[in-house]
């Protein structure tokens, strides 16, 4: 059994947010400088180049890639030989706290959905996985909310062919248009039930953007992305083959009755930020 | 920005705004049609004025402010026309509005502009000075007034009714 103190879990998280918040993951810096370099259309171009200096911009000066550094998603993954000593949850939140405040982050989080009233910075939302060893993984997943109010969930009936899958995420990817900041990365959850599809397609989002994955959804995630980017929405809605970046499934096993599929689209600033303690 | 400005504009031309722009979002655009139809004073006046759907960060020790990107424009159709028959000239935004908008600038002989999206750290290179001047209670979504130089803007719809993203 490895003891790890509250208090430590708390110090890494507060990095992860000035880390994820500032320095755009090298996946996706190369992305966008491969869509560059393939991109016909001039104002795409321009565009692209404004996100690239962007990213460049606030590396060096310490700038949120982004002013809405979004509601921070927390993925956790906790070997079950850890004993953490303190309170593992409010270590996380105040981790944020203390991360959002030194980096002048912004506050964006309303305590109560409903009467609204003043933000803050937590709590955050987390996704606590128990997995074999003795380390705890946490990543930092600041999820900006112009792109998340484009999700899209549907429940298809189990004898519905690809096809069907395929129109559904290319048509989430249409609704969106030019209001969600493309070009995309589209996170893609297929299976289990409404919730967990809800999850995946958000966990989808941590895959490299740029890989060079053969796994069985791969032919997928490629035919998708070729479609997606026929669509002529490009960088900012004003055309061009940047539509998306990257397609990113996760699959999980599901019920004879049905088949979510759960779309959670990420704006280009798609940021993260792990460690492993 | 004047309106003789504002018609010589059309869809696609890009332009650098110097001047004062000030930042309004969801709970600002709220209290502002609530005080316009209570008839109520609102500290600043908002005729010929140019609001910015934007939230900004907190701003960083030495720096005139923190990353200042647009955020999504068509959470504001709801109050836009209102605000358009009140007065003010443009509006700064990302992505598309409904048609209503669109009529709304149209018969007002306003424009929407489109600015980076996504790009806030790049933007706040062109803000000199921000400060807040109504609703400060509301946090990152009070109105801040914001003095830009070379701020880059695209005309996303025209005083004709022309619409960038065509027609829905």
């Amino acid at each position: 059994m490895k003891i790890i103190k509250a208090q430590k879990i708390k110090a890494l998280v507060s990095e992860l947010c000035l880390k994820a918040n500032f320095d755009l993951r090298p996946d996706v810096l190369q992305g966008l400088n491969a869509s560059l370099s393939g991109e016909k259309n001039k104002r795409a171009k321009e565009i692209l180049k404004a996100i690239i200096d962007n990213a460049k911009i606030a590396k060096k000066d310490k700038l949120a890639i982004c002013q809405d550094t979004g509601l921070p998603c927390v993925f956790v993954e906790l070997g079950q030989n850890v004993k953490i000593e303190g309170n593992f949850y409010k270590a996380i939140n105040a981790g944020i706290e203390e991360g959002y405040k030194k980096g002048f982050l912004r506050n964006s989080i309303i305590r109560d959905p409903i009467k609204r009233g003043k933000s803050g910075y937590s709590p955050v939302v987390i996704h606590t996985d128990i997995v074999g060893g003795n380390k705890i993984k946490i990543t930092v997943l600041p999820k900006g909310f112009g792109c998340e109010n484009k999700t899209r969930l549907l429940m298809f009936k189990p004898t519905a062919d690809i096809q069907a899958l395929k129109e559904f995420i290319i048509e989430a990817v249409r609704l969106a248009g030019p209001d969600a900041c493309p070009p995309y990365v589209i996170g893609v959850g297929i299976g289990g039930n409404a919730d967990y599809a809800c999850f995946l397609a958000k966990k989808a989002l941590l895959k490299p953007v740029v890989s060079h994955r053969q796994t069985a959804v791969s032919k997928l995630e490629s035919e998708l992305l070729k479609e997606i980017n026929k669509l002529n929405i490009g960088p900012m809605g004003l055309g061009g083959k940047t539509t998306a970046l990257a397609v990113n499934i996760e699959t999980y096993p599901t019920h004879i009755a049905g088949l979510p599929v759960c779309v959670n689209l990420s704006c280009h600033a798609l940021r993260s930020a792990t460690a492993i303690l | 920005m004047n309106k003789e400005k504002i018609s010589k504009l059309k869809i696609g031309d890009e332009v650098l705004f110097s001047g004062i722009i000030y930042t309004a979002r969801d709970q600002a655009h709220k209290k502002l049609i609530e005080a316009i139809k209570n008839k109520t004073k609102i500290s600043l006046d908002l005729k010929g004025k140019i609001i910015y759907y934007c939230g900004p960060t907190k701003t960083p020790k030495g720096k005139a402010v923190g990353s200042c990107g647009p955020t999504t424009s068509s959470r504001m159709d709801g109050f836009t026309s209102e605000l358009l028959r009140f007065g003010i000239a443009a509006i700064i935004g990302k992505g598309s509005r409904s048609d209503l908008t669109v009529k709304a600038i149209k018969e007002n002989k306003a424009v929407y502009f489109l600015t980076y999206a996504g790009c806030g750290a790049l933007l706040s290179k062109h803000v000199k000075k921000n400060k807040v001047v109504a609703y400060s209670d509301l946090g990152p979504e009070a109105i801040y007034e914001l003095e830009v130089e070379d701020f880059p803007l695209i005309v996303g719809i025209d005083s004709k009714g022309r619409n960038i993203y065509g027609k829905k």
